[in-house]
């Protein structure tokens, strides 16, 4: 199955049988000060660098959410857009938790937007799922309902079903849907990383869809995050993970889906772990 | 005599395992309940809280450390409840997530803590209305309520629930902490209204207690 989404000039297919595509999650004021000053200045030149950084360290989509409190959100995203789309091509994920903001975005963006997020909450379902068909973007549903975050594989996989069946009743096609069954912290609960990998088997297994993560959940609280993230991501590549959304400026997280992409037959002649290998390291004459 | 010390070390390395043996030898040998909490249980998760403001520890050791002392504590109480004594709060706090959002994780350990320094809590859960603060705040006449809020949708839910308690008769009488990723000083405080922020569950118990003037 594949999700195609797009920007005026450039597609990305994201799919089982394709190399995993990184959507770059650095444009998000949580836990970021410098940038959360910046946007309350309503200043878009570190949104720009961050985009522009983010492509050439790899990503093939950009996650945009400028949700700092006390701003207007609407606006910000229209800033951002707009600012985005001056320095990179990639087609770009509107991100935030406020459907009006998601209304504004997609109205305003030229071409297939992946749209962060819905889940199945009720509320949620009835705000987010029409705005999807509507503009006939992809969306990004989290496995979780009005009765909190699942911690079980079962549970997960039920709330999957019931948002493809109610995307479904608008039209919208299952390839547009990408799930994300939410990893939660190991430091918390030691079975979550389990949990979050059954869940991706279970959901690619029975819908066969797209599935992102946010993977650095797992590693809160613990040392040595990177590599927890990158162990993680290995185990969640192989499991059914065919978009993270991460911070691909970090190497070591590049470089594992670089090598799940070459170790699961997806890189051709090892040319993209080889030539992303060169850029890191440039040769010395 | 009793090994009093030894209880210490125990929640402070989160033994859990050998925490009942040595709470029933030390009440075996006639030790005092509350001094065992207030002495030994509390100070050791003072420490903890220390070492992990100091970055040496991480959240799964505080985390046992905080369970080994509750793992006492549920050894302790029968004795306290028989004797007709209670165990001695420092304090009253009445936390949840706050309306709209279902993030637990930040809260719980905040809960953790709070219970580990000698305080009375009650969790109320997440995705909570500003009517059910107000309500369980005066059920259980608390000295603080704590709001936690993770996403920036949680904003006017935040500033809602503020604004409910000092409008209510509770103005005055009860303080208010908010934590969370999605929650700034700035915005808590200065623009909500509330007496207290918190970046993490060390700072909360922290900021808490300066608020009571307590230590």
């Amino acid at each position: 199955m594949q999700t195609v989404i797009s920007s005026p000039s450039r597609e990305v297919i994201i799919g089982h049988d394709q190399p995993v595509v990184m959507i770059g999650e650095r444009i998000n004021p949580t836990g970021r000060k410098k940038l959360a000053a910046a946007l309350e200045k309503g200043d878009m030149s570190l949104v720009q660098k961050e985009a522009m950084n983010q492509v050439a360290a790899g990503a093939q989509v950009l996650d945009v959410n400028v949700g700092v409190s006390g701003a207007d959100e609407k606006d910000l995203m229209l800033q951002a857009l707009q600012a985005i789309t001056e320095v990179v091509d990639v087609p770009l994920c509107i991100d935030s938790a406020k459907p009006e903001v998601l209304a504004v975005g997609l109205e305003a963006y030229k071409g297939k937007a992946l749209v962060n997020s819905v889940n199945g909450e009720e509320a949620k379902l009835k705000e987010v799922l029409p705005l999807v068909a509507q503009y006939k973007a992809a969306v990004v549903a989290l496995t979780m309902d009005d009765k909190g975050i699942p911690t079980d594989v079962a549970t997960r996989l039920a709330i999957a079903d019931k948002i493809v069946n109610e995307a479904a009743k608008l039209g919208i096609p299952l390839e547009d849907i990408v799930i994300d069954p939410l990893a939660m912290s190991v430091a918390a609960d030691d079975s979550a990383g389990l949990a979050a990998l059954e869940a991706l088997a279970g959901i690619k297994k029975n819908l066969g869809v797209n599935q992102t993560i946010g993977a650095s959940n797992v590693s809160y609280g613990l040392p040595d995050r990177r590599a927890i993230n990158a162990t993680f991501l290995a185990m969640a590549v192989m499991a059914g993970l065919t978009c993270p959304i991460t911070d691909p400026t970090v190497w070591p997280v590049r470089r594992t889906l670089l090598i799940s992409d070459l170790l699961t037959g997806k890189d051709e002649y090892a040319m993209n772990y080889i030539t992303a290998y060169r850029e890191q390291f440039p040769e010395e004459d | 005599m009793a090994d009093l010390q030894a209880i210490k070390e125990a929640v402070s390395k989160g033994k859990r395992k050998d925490i009942v043996g040595l709470v029933q030898a030390a009440l075996d040998d006639g030790a005092d309940p509350n001094t065992i909490i207030n002495d030994y249980m509390i100070e050791a998760m003072k420490e903890v809280g220390a070492r992990f403001e100091a970055k040496k520890i991480f959240v799964p050791e505080m985390m046992i450390a905080a369970r080994t002392m509750q793992t006492g504590l549920d050894v302790i109480k029968p004795i306290l409840e028989s004797q007709g004594s209670q165990k001695e709060t420092v304090g009253t706090v009445v936390i949840g997530t706050v309306f709209g959002d279902l993030h637990d994780i930040g809260k719980n350990l905040v809960v953790l803590m709070l219970e580990s320094s000698g305080f009375e809590v009650f969790n109320i859960g997440e995705n909570v209305p500003p009517e059910k603060f107000l309500e369980k705040a005066k059920e259980h006449g608390a000295d603080i309520v704590g709001l936690s809020s993770l996403l920036t949708t949680g904003d006017p839910h935040v500033k809602a629930t503020v604004e409910a308690i000092k409008a209510s008769d509770l103005a005055g009488k009860v303080k208010v902490v908010c934590g969370g990723a999605a929650v700034t000083r700035k915005f808590a405080v200065d623009q909500c209204g509330a007496d207290g922020h918190a970046t993490d569950a060390v700072d909360a118990v922290k900021t808490i207690k300066q608020l009571m003037n307590l230590n």
